[in-house]
């Protein structure tokens, strides 16, 4: 025992890195399990709100631009209001299906094969998991940590993610997921080659996850191939949204969710 | 005494700031980021406990994962070069080292050279190949690994030249 004692005091600098390394290790490979990062990322409350001081001084710089990109927004969504052939939009005839909630990005990233993006909202707003984040351009993500203030998602720009999606035009659907390549493309797997797919077709959500509601746009067909069993196609999309430029966003909750996972518990 | 350990925190705490902040934010060609804050690694006094030489640098390496969720890579890098940094002294400063009486800041140019680069390729690879994380991507990790490295290489070095002639 003596000599066991001896010999660990000895190498104790060994022994120490081993263990801070093995400590490192599981951390690492933890983080690479979807859903149990727990308490070791950016949405924790003090490199949260670290991050957000930054992001508050950062804000000025895009003050110009971000009014602009409001303004477009407000001027196509009222043009769609004036132009509506079913009335006036009223609460009364507006059934109360989904509920958005704005949020500022403090921290986002597109390098890794991993990416995530920090949100300036949390529990206290009633942001819980699987929320979906979009801004007026196109999806970005799923909300998948919270703590009471702040809220990480888990960008599309991300090899783990995988979101429901379909050709607007002919409603075939798909999974889309990343290959990690590039921070302007996604990859729509498992379409049917019955498809008919050109270069240019828009690509949206499809409604059958209860994450996001049905034709948010995500992007157009780049190009297209047919994968190694010749039956499904591999599409590549191109994004609408500048992924490596993003400030105001969306969070949106499904407010029938618990109804929809009674009926559906299998469902993803 | 109290002065070393003074700049030392300080240096440890501007080190992540810019790191987080700055450095973080270059994504030079695209992907590329410098790690900078391995500078605090490389430069830590030599005659100290080696004991809690590590356990801060892998205190380091956690807080620059907890800012970038990259899990523990960082973490895992950092604490493995402050493991083999003696190895490297002793390569890079020879016989000055075994008297513990090298100053970094009036080393040879070449040796410093030498040191810092030999440290930042086995740190960067250690810490791509925990981020990448997959056996079949090695031509990426390496090939993200240099491209790093070298940047990290020329902003340390100028950091270092930088600031340590403030000193003398």
């Amino acid at each position: 025992m003596q000599q066991l004692l001896n010999f660990f005091f000895k190498n104790r600098t060994t022994v120490l890195f081993l263990i801070l390394f093995l400590v490192a290790f599981t951390i690492t490979t933890q983080s690479h399990d979807y859903h149990k990062s727990k308490f070791l990322n950016s949405s924790n409350q003090i490199s949260g709100s670290i991050h957000g001081v930054f992001s508050s001084v950062g804000n000025y710089f895009n003050l110009k631009k971000e009014n602009t990109i409001l303004l477009e927004e407000n001027n196509r969504l009222k043009a769609f209001v004036f132009n509506s052939k079913t009335g006036p939009l009223d609460t009364a005839n507006i059934e109360n299906k989904f509920k958005l909630t704005p949020a500022i990005v403090h921290k986002n990233s597109y390098r890794y094969l991993e990416n995530y993006i920090t949100l300036n909202i949390g529990e206290n707003e009633g942001i819980k998991e699987d929320f979906g984040v979009i801004t007026s351009k196109g999806i970005i993500g799923i909300i998948d940590q919270t703590s009471s203030n702040y809220s990480r998602v888990l960008s599309i720009l991300n090899t783990k993610s995988k979101i429901n999606a379909k050709l607007k035009n002919s409603n075939h659907f798909g999974t889309l997921g990343w290959d990690g390549v590039h921070h302007n493309s996604v990859q729509l797997n498992d379409i049917q080659d019955l498809a008919k797919i050109a270069v240019g077709d828009t690509i949206v959500t499809s409604g059958f996850s209860y994450t996001f509601p049905e034709n948010i746009p995500i992007g157009r067909v780049a190009s297209y191939e047919l994968n190694a069993t010749k039956d499904l196609y591999i599409i590549n999309v191109q994004l609408f949204n500048d992924m490596t430029n993003l400030r105001h966003v969306h969070v949106i909750e499904n407010l029938d969710i618990e109804e929809l996972e009674t009926l559906n518990p299998a469902n993803e | 005494m109290n002065s070393i350990l003074f700049s030392n925190m300080v240096r440890f705490i501007m080190l992540i700031l810019l790191q987080v902040f700055i450095c973080n934010q270059m994504n030079f060609l695209g992907n590329i980021n410098p790690y900078i804050y391995i500078l605090f690694i490389l430069l830590y006094p030599i005659s100290t406990n080696r004991f809690s030489f590590i356990f801060i640098s892998f205190c380091l390496g956690l807080i620059i994962d907890i800012f970038l969720d990259s899990g523990g890579a960082h973490a895992a890098a950092s604490v493995s070069i402050a493991y083999i940094r003696p190895l490297f002294l002793k390569f890079s400063f020879g016989a000055a080292y075994e008297y513990q009486a090298i100053k970094f800041k009036d080393s040879e140019f070449l040796q410093r050279i030498v040191y810092f680069a030999l440290l930042i390729l086995i740190h960067h690879l250690i810490l791509f190949a925990f981020v990448i994380f997959d056996a079949s991507k090695i031509n990426l990790i390496i090939s993200r690994a240099l491209s790093s490295g070298v940047f990290t290489l020329f902003l340390t070095l100028i950091l270092h030249s930088l600031f340590s002639q403030k000193e003398k």
